[in-house]
Order: C-alpha cells, then sequence, then structure tokens
C-alpha cells in the first residue's frame, strides 16, 4: 500500500472529518482549562479576603443625632444613632417611599424592618449609595431648607440625586431603586459593634 | 494591484532589500497604486489625525510608565513627581493627558463625517463596525487611563463605572468583585487596570485600526458626493475620479497635522485642564474612599452617555439605555434606507435629523457636566429621546423624503 499513490477514493473523508472535529474539540476543551487560572486571577486575593475581616467599632461615644463613619472592605460604613424623635418619624414616610418595607432591598434578615436595624437607636449602613455608589449625605435636620419644608431627615445624595430617610429607606423620585444596603452586623455589648459578623448565625 | 515591474532596473541595497522584504511594492500597491477620490475636503484629515494622536499617545505613555507607580499607595504621588520633579515630565503627562481629549475630538469629528456623507453606506459596512469597536476600545482605554492618577475624581469615577456592571442581572455582584478583585475599587483594581490601558487595550486598538485600514483598502474611500470612484474606471484600470494617496493625500494629511499641532500644543502650553474639562479639579486631591466630590462627572467626552444614564430614574434601565445609546450606532448602515449616501443629495428630513441629532449629542454633553437637578433632568431626557429618535425613525425619513439625483462624476472645484 504505501508505495502506491494515494487517490480520492482511498481517502476517508467521514474520518478525516471526525477526527478533524475531534482533535479541535480537545483542543477547545483544553483552551477552557487553561483559561481558568488566568481569570480566577482577577478574584479577589487571599491577602484581600483576610484584610475584608470582621471590624469591631466602639460606639459608646456617638450622642444621638451623629454619625460617624467607618471602613471596611474598602466600603465606608454609616453608624447613626437616631434620636428618639427620628425613631418615632419612621412610620409616617411609608407612603412616599419606593420600597418601605425592603422588600427589593439588601439588608440581613434581621434588618429588614421599618427600622432597619437590629436596636431602634442604632441604624448601620453601607454608605455606598444603591444608584452608583456615591457617598449619600447626611441631612438629619428635620425639614432643611435645602430639602423643603416636609423633609423628615435622612441623607441626600449629591451625585445623582437620590434621598433616603433615617432608616437608608429610598424615597420616591429618586434614581436608585433600592434602600441603602445594612452590612451584616451584632452587637458584642452595648458600646461595642461588630461589622461583618451577623446577629445571629455566627461568620458572614 | 500590481507591484511595479522595475524592480529589476534596481541595483545595490534596494535591489537586495526587496528581494526579502517587499517594501518597494508595499509602496507601490497601497500607497502610491491606493487612489482615493479628488474630492476630499476638510473632513477627510481626522482620519490621519486619529491615526496621528494615538502614536502620540503611545510615545508619550511609554515615557509616563517609566515614572508611574501603580499602587494605591504610589501612584497620585508618582503623578506629581513626573509632574514636579522628572525633567519635561510636565510636558510629556500634558501632551498625554490633551492627546486623551484629542483624541476623542478627532474621532468624534471622524465619525460625524462618515455621518454627513453615508461612509457607513454599503459597502463599507465592515469598515463603520470596525471604527465603532475601536470606539468602544478607545472609550475603555480612556476610562482606565483617567483611573491611573488615582486622584478622587478618578476613584469616585471608577466607583460609578465598575458599578454600572453591578447592574447586571444575576452575575452583577460578582461580577462587580471579580472587576475590582476585592471589596472595593482598589489597589488590585488599579493595578490591572494598568495593565490593561498600558498594553492590552492598546494592542487592540492597534490591531483595530489595521483591520480599519485594511477594510479602506478594500472597498476605497466614501467622498462628499457618496457615489462610487470604481464605477467609472480609466483606461490604466484606475478610477477617473481618483488621484495616487501618495503624494497627493499625504502632502494634504501634513499640512492638516501642522494645523492641528497648533491647537493641540496652544492647549498643552495654554490650557492643560481646559478648565477643568480635560482634567478635572477634584483630581487633584488624592484618591478617598471616605469623601465623594461633590459632583460626580465623568470627563466631557463621555457626558452625554452619563446624562441619559442619568435622566432614567431605575438605575437598571438607565445602564441598558446608555448601553443601547452605543449600540443603535452599529446599526447605522441598515438604518439608513436613503437612495443616496451624501447629505449633499439627501432631504430636508434627513438634514434637519441630523441638524437636530448634532444638537441633541452636544446638549446632552453639556448636561451631563451639570448637577442633576429637575430642569436638567427634563432637558436630559428630550435629547435623550431626540437622539433615539433620529436612529430609529430613520428607516421612515430617509425613505419618504425626496432625494436629488446624485452626480455620476464627482463634483470638484479646483
Amino acid at each position: 500500500m504505501s508505495d502506491e499513490k494515494v487517490t480520492a477514493d482511498d481517502v476517508d473523508v467521514n474520518r478525516r472529518k471526525f477526527l478533524t472535529v475531534a482533535t479541535a474539540a480537545t483542543g477547545a476543551v483544553g483552551v477552557g482549562f487553561t483559561l481558568v487560572p488566568f481569570i480566577s486571577s482577577w478574584k479577589p486575593s487571599e491577602r484581600a479576603r483576610a484584610l475584608g475581616a470582621p471590624l469591631e467599632i466602639d460606639i459608646s461615644k456617638l450622642e444621638p443625632g451623629q454619625m460617624i463613619t467607618q471602613s471596611w472592605r474598602k466600603q465606608p460604613i454609616y453608624v447613626v444613632r437616631r434620636t428618639p424623635e427620628s425613631v418615632a418619624k419612621l412610620g409616617g414616610v411609608t407612603a412616599s417611599l419606593k420600597d418601605p418595607n425592603s422588600e427589593a432591598s439588601d439588608q440581613p434578615a434581621y434588618a429588614k424592618n421599618e427600622m432597619r436595624s437590629l436596636k431602634p437607636e442604632i441604624l448601620v449602613l453601607y454608605a455606598a449609595c444603591t444608584h452608583l455608589g456615591c457617598l449619600p449625605k447626611q441631612y438629619f435636620t428635620v425639614a432643611d431648607p435645602t430639602m423643603g419644608a416636609d423633609w423628615p431627615g435622612g441623607f441626600f445624595c449629591p451625585c445623582h440625586g437620590s434621598r433616603f430617610d433615617l432608616a437608608g429607606r429610598v424615597f420616591n423620585g429618586s434614581p436608585a431603586s433600592a434602600n441603602l444596603r445594612v452590612p451584616p452586623h451584632k452587637f458584642e455589648s452595648d458600646s461595642l459593634l461588630v461589622i461583618g459578623v451577623d446577629a445571629v448565625q455566627g461568620a458572614a | 494591484m500590481a507591484a511595479s515591474s522595475d524592480h529589476a532596473g534596481k541595483t545595490g541595497f534596494r535591489a537586495w532589500l526587496n528581494k526579502r522584504l517587499p517594501v518597494d511594492e508595499f509602496v507601490d500597491s497601497q500607497l502610491i497604486g491606493y487612489f482615493a477620490p479628488k474630492n476630499f475636503n476638510i473632513w477627510y484629515f481626522f482620519g490621519s489625525l486619529a491615526l496621528l494622536v494615538f502614536v502620540i499617545q503611545i510615545l508619550t505613555g511609554i515615557f509616563l510608565t517609566m515614572h508611574y507607580k501603580p499602587s494605591e499607595a504610589a501612584a497620585f504621588d508618582s503623578v506629581e513627581y513626573i509632574m514636579r520633579e522628572v525633567e519635561w515630565g510636565w510636558l510629556i503627562r500634558y501632551m498625554h493627558s490633551t492627546g486623551a481629549s484629542f483624541f476623542f475630538i478627532v474621532v468624534y469629528l471622524h465619525m460625524f463625517r462618515a455621518m454627513i456623507y453615508g461612509s457607513y453606506r454599503a459597502p463599507r459596512e465592515l469598515l463603520w463596525i470596525l471604527g465603532m469597536l475601536l470606539y468602544l476600545a478607545l472609550m475603555a482605554e480612556a476610562f482606565m487611563g483617567y483611573v491611573l492618577p488615582w486622584g478622587n475624581m478618578s476613584y469616585w469615577g471608577a466607583q460609578v463605572i465598575v458599578n454600572l456592571f453591578g447592574t447586571i442581572p444575576v452575575i452583577g455582584p460578582g461580577l462587580v468583585e471579580w472587576i475590582r478583585g476585592d471589596y472595593g475599587i482598589a489597589d488590585s483594581t488599579l493595578n490591572r487596570f494598568f495593565a490593561l490601558h498600558v498594553i492590552a487595550v492598546p494592542f487592540a486598538i492597534a490591531f483595530l485600526v489595521l483591520m480599519h485600514l485594511v477594510a479602506l483598502r478594500q472597498t476605497g474611500s466614501n467622498n462628499p458626493d457618496g457615489i462610487e470612484i470604481k464605477e467609472k474606471l480609466g483606461a490604466n484600470g484606475k478610477p477617473i475620479d481618483g488621484i495616487p494617496f501618495h503624494p497627493y493625500y499625504t502632502v494634504k494629511d501634513i499640512v492638516g497635522v501642522g494645523v492641528f499641532l497648533i491647537f493641540f500644543c496652544g492647549v498643552i502650553f495654554f490650557a492643560p485642564t481646559f478648565g477643568g474639562l480635560f482634567l478635572e479639579k477634584p483630581n487633584f486631591e488624592p484618591a478617598n474612599e471616605l469623601s465623594t466630590p461633590q459632583h460626580i462627572a465623568p470627563v466631557w467626552y463621555f457626558t452625554a452617555f452619563y446624562a441619559m444614564l442619568r435622566a432614567v430614574p431605575d438605575q437598571q434601565l438607565g445602564a441598558l439605555l446608555m448601553l443601547l445609546a452605543i449600540v443603535v450606532l452599529f446599526f447605522l448602515p441598515w438604518l439608513d434606507r436613503s437612495p443616496v449616501k451624501s447629505i449633499r443629495y439627501k432631504g430636508w428630513l434627513s438634514k434637519t435629523a441630523l441638524a437636530l441629532f448634532v444638537v441633541a449629542f452636544v446638549m446632552l454633553s453639556y448636561l451631563g457636566l451639570q448637577p442633576a437637578n429637575d430642569l436638567y433632568v427634563i432637558l436630559a431626557r428630550v435629547f435623550t429621546a431626540i437622539y433615539f429618535a433620529f436612529f430609529l425613525l430613520m428607516p421612515w425619513y430617509t425613505r419618504i423624503e425626496k432625494c436629488k439625483p446624485a452626480p455620476e462624476r464627482v463634483t470638484y472645484h479646483a
């Protein structure tokens, strides 16, 4: 056979086609597997994950009506001690909110309530606006002149004009569609707040 | 195109070289043998100018990487170091930052040329699409470059743009974490944007430029009359209305380069920040994750799309609309049903539509720079509607209007 001329009739076209497709398919699978390390290299590294460990905040010196900003996992966190009056106001604005019961918003189960918090007076929020991640500014004064006479106190995002109440719930007419997110958190004691650990279930 | 036959007559180094590398053949077939329409006007400067700016960006960029440090801790200081302590560093950096804005000026004018003369129409659909891909690559390149100085606007701009990917249903949040490589815009994000900005995207742009030019050589250039010069060939087999690209248009383009450099140098030396438009004021402060600039706006070349994003009271729909505003441009070749290509012979409907489109784009660009109060949002909605109407109604208004007949030969006023 070997020294005879190969004619077109001798070529098994189907077999060639099968071998070509099989080779190409094997190669494609190989390329697919090779991509995995490259794509995975973009995920948060071990170091980034370690630096994202829970954060303890001493809130004993936080007075009613005050807010502090802390950074956890590169994300600013707002911690507000609300006054009893502002807590009482939260029920009154329900009609003008997009998501008053936080159905379409992101928060741990224990913060899915009207106050969006574990304790009525302590509000813990991711500061990033749910629209595009700017930082809403604090406008806690009731009927703040720049916000209008019916302003109950809350947050205003200077970038695109989203407005939130003192539970981080978004008002109608804002570009943001969800309430400000609540990070996992718990109270180690009355004065020690821990961000990054859920109140009941343990580590996030 | 046939290579010139006189290679045999050459002697010495030139003959030796050409036997091994087809230099003369390339010049003969691609530059001298490429016949471009003889009726090009001022609008035809911007393609070659875009190439010039690309070269300027590559050259100045290489020298900036020699002093710049892509890390959260050192990036901002290294840019200040370039500005204050590296000899002529300020000039190289201002050439690069001004080059970014001029790249978009030139590319927008180049795209507008294609729109007025119908250069996107068959058989140049792919040429247009390759150009649009270049535009997308340029946007990615500009965005990542803007993050590198690690000023506060760099940081918050990156925050806003990267979070746009978070609006994608289901995969959004994971995708955003993957893009950043951390739980926020961080060192890892800056470092990978640097790699993409200096290697990956420039390679992609260079490749797309090559494909854009190859496709142009295949179809030939369009011209202000929007007629095919290849349909009227002379005795030499070349278009009667064409002239060799070299020397005629190479020389013309050099004049364009001269005029361009006057403007370019004017900005570099006298107004490098261009009143906060080319280099925004909040970017002279280092990135601060705990303090948003009072008013976040992207650089001017993105603000039209940014205005559309802000015009929609729902973030997912806003991001989608912004994406569609760019996607719709890809379909331009199939939306235009006019019997003629050039605006010169189209009817008043097309002319009005194009004028309105230009007004809408300029106004959206302006609105994107302004704070989002009620009046601006309403205006942004109106102009967004005009922007989309220009494209979506195009199949209708280009078909029903009365056009002038396109001429047989190009009109040429020497």
